[in-house]
Formats: structure tokens, C-alpha cells, sequence
């Protein structure tokens, strides 16, 4: 008798028989929407290397994936990612990361590999708050909400880090939540596909920390939710700020040309060394 | 000078361009860096030199992403480099205790100066001499040359190169503002008078699950990323195969044990000094800058008939306990002069104290390099 196995087994770590995430963790989705688009793309992981920081969605290649993975310290993933970027530039270099992670304490990596335009492909996976230590109010919290550490509710504005990074200057943005799993994946495949820097915001739920602490209920009921405040970025263009209040716009965001910065590199060596560009 | 990697001959050269130039020569492809007083010469020289030899110098948004930037070139099998001064590596901390834990070759240079805090960027004070070993959090050895002369400079850099790619550490060089900023007589040997070392690497081919790729304390070969190693790299504990263990406390025993032997099993190989103390009852101990005053008051004093002899670090991490106490045993009289308020002298008198008297000279004004003078005063002084 055979064996049932999931096609995409293959891309799984040999030794990995377990996951640490939590029951109805959004992580699962977006790393099966990461291994279908690789698949769907004829490649294989050894076509790329994967970054990440540190928070629970920085697991998802580490160790699950099968593929070079550098695990790094927290909020520095992308710039760990440009010197491998540099190193090794015929290769896919992918992050993927949490929202405290990339918008917090790694803001400054954030903006300044959008702005530069690196060829490289960044997973922000926003659950809106710190999954791993406990539910603390993170850059991406909804003002008012409590949590464990804002007992009486935050008192700050939260980041729309979508907009950040297309401010920033990246050439392809887009945000999906884990309702979306087929589109994430259609996003992902033309992310890696695009030279320049690519940013690709989902909106994940976190049951535990934030579904049962806040009362947004469980992983169903938070996708759910995520279904009925979705609205596409065409449809979201007719209606005011005030109408868009409470909804997530959701799909690719950007998609613009600007010189990436490794083909810059590589024009200047030329005409350091005299061959004509 | 174009495309030329080792800049042959002799030259009267700034001490911060000779450790430019020996990353050349070392074989540095890569690096990073953050503009600080008083190393931008480094960074700069690189930026002008490392494309005409086919590398990359990137200017960052800060120290932190410097070093990572660094140690992510370092694991595509890139030679790679940084250089800062104490602000700067007070920054890096949290990642240089990453390069140590998943064990990445890379240079990082110090060019000190005068703290704490913004300090006095352009005195020379050797102010973080124990930073590298203990800055970062855990327990750790790495390796630290102290560079006296431009020289120096080209010739440590070098050696922290060949460190850096044998033993898959990160190599200091701590310099300061003196000896970075220093001009002297320079010279660059031809290429093939210089030895380099390269990182051992799996062979190409073996099967992912079977390498061991870290916690050998005869170092492992390192399983450089697009070679088809699937290699799992994680700065949490780890076994030899690279897998998380963030549950079994022997396997947090062997990993920080392996992780610090592979240095000190190795430190008769990697510890250097320069002994003049044959038959010497006082000897003066020092280190970069402040060891060439050491010298020259040892000159003089010898002059005089009295029996003075020096011992200088070159190596100070890992700390070379072993030369102290051998020194300690033939003297008896230890004088460690500092350009600080001592900050490598309680690691000395805790080797020398059993066998010699040991005492500190502190320098007159903190920056201001000793006056033969006075070292020679201190030495009548406890010579009476």
C-alpha cells in the first residue's frame, strides 16, 4: 500500500515531523501560499535562500523548509538578507517575518532596503500584536485595544506598514489576509518574479494571544471578520477615508519600475573597471 | 592602482589605510560600514578600492545593519569586514554574539576612542578593550589583535583575516585613534609573500543530513549558503547538525562549551606577544599604542644599567594568561601601563599577583600617550 503524501512534502525539512504553531495559526497558510507559489513556478528551494528574524513567523522556514535559512537576531532579518542578496544574487532571497519584527524593532532595515530597492522578497505577516512573549501591544495594535501590556487600552496610533514601505520607495506592495490564500499565492509567485524590492503584508490571525485575550474570537471567527472588512484596492479607490475607516484594502497596492540597487552595483563596477556598461 | 589587490611597495601611509589595504591583500570582498570619527578612513578607502577589485563596499543606515549585512555576505562564502569606533560597536553587540553563536568569520576593526558615551571622537583611547570579549551577552571567547603602528595595521588585518576563516570567529582589531591615524613608513610585500587562509567547506554533493556544520572544537567545515547544503542556521542552541534544541539544558551546556573550546583548545596557536624581558627584574606591560613609550623608556632605562625588560600583547583575547604567568614567574616587578584607568590590568595582576609585584601606571591625562619619563620614574621607584 502507498503512502498518502502531500505534494508538497517535498519541501519539508526530512527531519521536521511537527509544528510549533498554535492551533488555527494563520503561519500555516502563508507557508503553504510560499511553497505553492515556488512550486506552481516550476522551481525548487535551492533557488533560494530564506531570511528571517525572530517571533513565531519567523518558524515558518525554520526549520520547516528545506532550504538554506539563516535565522537571525531580532528586527534585522532584511539586513542580514542584503549582504546574502550581495554574496549570492542569482539566487531568491525571501523573509519572512511578524509585524513587531519588521515594523518595530527593525523599522530602520525596513525602509532603508525599500528605498534602496534590493531585489528581494519580504512576508510580513501582521497578526497585530507579540505572538511569542504574550500578547503585547505591538506598532500594528488598533488604538484602544488592551492587552497585556496596555491594560487600560493602547494609547498609541498604529502603523499601516504597507504604506510605509510604498513610501519608502519598494516597487511591489500588496496585502492579502490568510481569507485570501489563493490570491497571497498569485501575489507571492509575481513577487518573486519581479526585480526589485518586494513587500507583501498579510493580515494573519493569532488566536491565542490576540483572538482569546481581545475577544475577536477564534481563528474561524477572525477570518471570518477578515472576509467581511476585505475590499479590493480598486473598489477601495472610489469610496472617502471615512468610508475605508475599519476596512482592509487588500490587493497588490503598487507595482511600479525604479533602478534596483544590485544592478546599480554592478554598472558602477563596470565603469570602475573600465568595460563599457 | 587599478584592479590591483595588493598594493606592493613602500609607502608613508595612514595607519587607517594600511588596514584597508590589508583587507585587499586578505582577500576581503565585502563590506560594510556606518560613518564614525575616528575609522571613516577605512570605510572610505574601501568604498574607493574594493570595486576595482571586483567587491562591494555598502554604506549602511547603521552599525547593526553593517554587521549583519557582514556576517549574511560572510555565509555566501565571502570574506567580509567592518570597521567603527566604540559607539558603533556598541550597537553591533547583539549580532556579533549571532556571528559567534552560528560561527561566521569576519573582521571587525575598532578604531577606539575617547569614552564613554560620544566621548571625544578623536582622542586615542584604547576604551574598549574588554568590550569585544564581554560586550555581548553569554559566554563566548573570540579573538583580538592590538595593532601598534600602521604597519602593523596592514599586517594584524591580514591575520585577522586568516583567524577569522580558520577558526569561524569574529577577529577584532583594536586599534584607536593613534595608531588609526598615524602616518609611517609602510610596507606592503608582493602577493605571494602572503599567506591566506580560506574557511573549510563540505564537499559539494554530501548528503544535507549527514553534515556537520558547527560545535567542533577543531572547527567545523561551514555550510556556506547556495551550494545545495540546506543548511538550517540558527543562533538559538543548536546541535552539530544545526537543529534547535531549546529544551534540553546539556545540549545549552554543549553548545556554549563547544563554542568557546574551539578558541581555547586552539590558543597556543593563535595567541601572539613580544617578549623582551631576558633577564629583566621589572618588566613593563602594555599593548598598542602605548607599548612603543613602553619600549622606549625599557631603551632607556637599560641605559642607565637597570634591569628592565617589556612584554607586549598582540593577541588580548583570548587573554594570554599562560605568557603572563610564565613573564611573572622570571620578574618581580610587573608595571602594566594602560591608556585608560586599567581596564586589562585587573586580568594580568590576576595572573602575575601570585609571583611578581604588580602595579598600574595610569596615564597622566587619559588620552594623552605616557612620557617615557614618567614610565621611568615608576620604575626607579619600584626598583627602590
Amino acid at each position: 500500500m502507498s503512502e498518502i503524501v502531500h505534494p508538497l512534502h517535498k519541501f519539508i525539512r526530512p527531519y521536521v515531523t511537527s509544528t510549533t504553531n498554535c492551533p488555527g495559526c494563520g503561519n500555516g497558510i502563508a507557508a503553504q501560499a510560499i511553497l505553492r507559489a515556488v512550486d506552481e513556478l516550476g522551481m525548487t528551494l535551492d533557488d533560494f535562500v530564506f531570511v528571517t528574524g525572530i517571533g513565531c513567523s519567523a518558524w515558518i522556514p525554520s526549520p520547516f523548509f528545506d532550504v538554506d535559512v539563516l535565522h537571525t537576531t531580532h528586527g534585522r532579518p532584511i539586513a542580514f538578507a542584503l549582504g546574502i542578496k550581495v554574496g549570492l544574487p542569482e539566487k531568491k532571497v525571501m523573509v519572512t517575518s511578524g509585524d513587531g519584527d519588521l515594523a518595530a524593532i527593525g523599522g530602520n532595515h525596513l525602509i532603508h532596503n525599500a528605498r534602496r530597492n534590493v531585489e528581494m522578497v519580504v512576508i510580513c505577516l501582521n497578526n497585530g500584536i507579540y505572538g511569542m512573549t504574550g500578547g503585547q501591544a505591538a506598532p500594528t495594535t488598533p488604538l484602544g485595544l488592551k492587552t497585556v501590556s496596555t491594560p487600560y487600552g493602547t494609547f498609541e496610533n498604529s502603523f499601516d506598514i504597507s504604506e510605509l514601505v510604498i513610501a519608502a520607495g519598494a516597487t511591489f506592495v500588496a496585502r492579502w489576509t490568510t481569507h485570501h490564500a489563493r490570491q497571497l499565492t498569485a501575489t507571492i509567485k509575481k513577487a518573486i518574479q519581479k526585480k526589485g524590492f518586494s513587500f507583501i503584508e498579510v493580515i494573519t490571525q493569532c488566536p491565542v494571544q490576540y483572538g482569546k485575550k481581545t475577544g475577536s474570537g477564534s481563528a474561524v471567527q477572525m477570518m471570518q471578520e477578515y472576509k467581511e472588512k476585505s475590499i479590493l484596492v480598486k473598489e477601495a479607490a472610489k469610496l472617502s477615508k471615512e468610508e475605508l475607516r475599519g476596512r482592509i484594502v487588500v490587493g497588490e497596492l503598487v507595482e511600479r519600475e525604479a533602478p534596483e540597487m544590485l544592478e546599480e552595483i554592478n554598472k558602477m563596477k563596470k565603469k570602475v573597471s573600465g568595460e563599457k556598461a | 592602482m587599478k584592479g590591483k589587490r595588493v598594493l606592493t611597495g613602500k609607502y608613508f601611509m595612514m595607519g587607517n589605510i594600511a588596514c584597508a589595504e590589508g583587507a585587499l591583500a586578505a582577500g576581503c570582498e565585502f563590506a560594510a560600514g556606518y560613518p564614525i570619527t575616528p575609522a571613516t578612513e577605512i570605510a572610505n578607502r574601501l568604498a574607493e578600492r574594493l570595486p576595482q577589485v571586483g567587491g562591494v563596499f555598502l554604506q549602511m543606515e547603521d552599525e547593526i545593519s553593517s554587521i549583519a549585512t557582514i556576517i549574511g555576505a560572510s555565509w555566501t562564502g565571502k570574506k567580509v569586514m567592518t570597521a567603527t569606533s566604540g559607539p558603533g560597536i556598541s550597537l553591533m553587540l547583539e549580532s556579533l554574539g549571532f556571528a559567534v553563536g552560528v560561527e561566521t568569520p569576519c573582521v571587525i576593526v575598532n578604531v577606539q576612542r575617547g569614552g564613554p558615551t560620544t566621548g571625544m571622537p578623536t582622542a586615542g583611547v584604547p576604551a574598549d578593550m574588554v568590550q569585544p570579549k564581554r560586550g555581548s551577552h553569554g559566554d563566548y571567547e573570540i579573538i583580538a589583535l592590538c595593532p601598534a603602528s600602521p604597519q602593523e595595521m596592514f599586517e594584524h588585518t591580514v591575520q585577522a583575516f586568516n583567524l577569522a576563516e580558520a577558526y569561524r570567529v569574529p577577529v577584532f582589531i583594536l586599534a584607536d585613534a593613534f595608531v588609526g591615524h598615524m602616518r609611517e613608513e609602510v610596507v606592503i610585500p608582493e602577493p605571494e609573500k602572503i599567506s591566506l587562509v580560506y574557511r573549510k567547506i563540505p564537499d559539494v554533493g554530501t548528503d544535507p543530513q549527514k553534515i556537520k556544520g558547527f560545535l567542533d572544537v577543531d572547527v567545523a567545515p561551514m555550510p556556506i549558503f547556495g551550494k545545495g547544503f540546506r543548511s538550517h542556521v540558527t543562533s538559538s542552541c543548536h546541535d552539530e547538525y544545526g537543529k534547535r534544541n531549546l529544551s534540553d539544558l546539556t545540549a545549552l551546556d554543549h553548545f556554549i562549551r563547544q563554542l568557546s573550546n574551539k578558541i581555547l583548545k586552539h590558543k597556543e596557536d593563535i595567541v601572539k606577544v613580544e617578549r623582551d624581558y631576558e633577564g629583566a627584574e621589572v618588566v613593563l606591560v602594555s599593548y598598542g599604542a602605548v607599548s612603543r613609550a613602553a619600549q622606549m623608556a625599557a631603551a632607556r632605562a637599560r641605559e642607565e644599567g637597570l634591569p628592565v625588560g617589556t612584554l607586549r600583547l598582540i593577541t588580548v583575547w583570548p587573554f594570554p594568561e599562560e605568557e603572563i604567568e610564565t613573564m611573572a614567574r622570571r620578574a618581580k616587578k610587573v608595571i602594566v601601563l594602560e591608556n585608560n584607568l586599567g581596564q586589562l590590568y585587573p586580568f594580568i595582576k590576576a595572573e602575575a599577583a601570585a609571583h611578581a609585584d604588580v602595579s598600574f601606571l595610569p596615564p597622566r591625562v587619559i588620552g594623552e600617550i605616557q612620557d617615557p619619563e614618567n614610565i621611568l620614574q615608576k620604575i626607579r621607584e619600584v626598583l627602590k
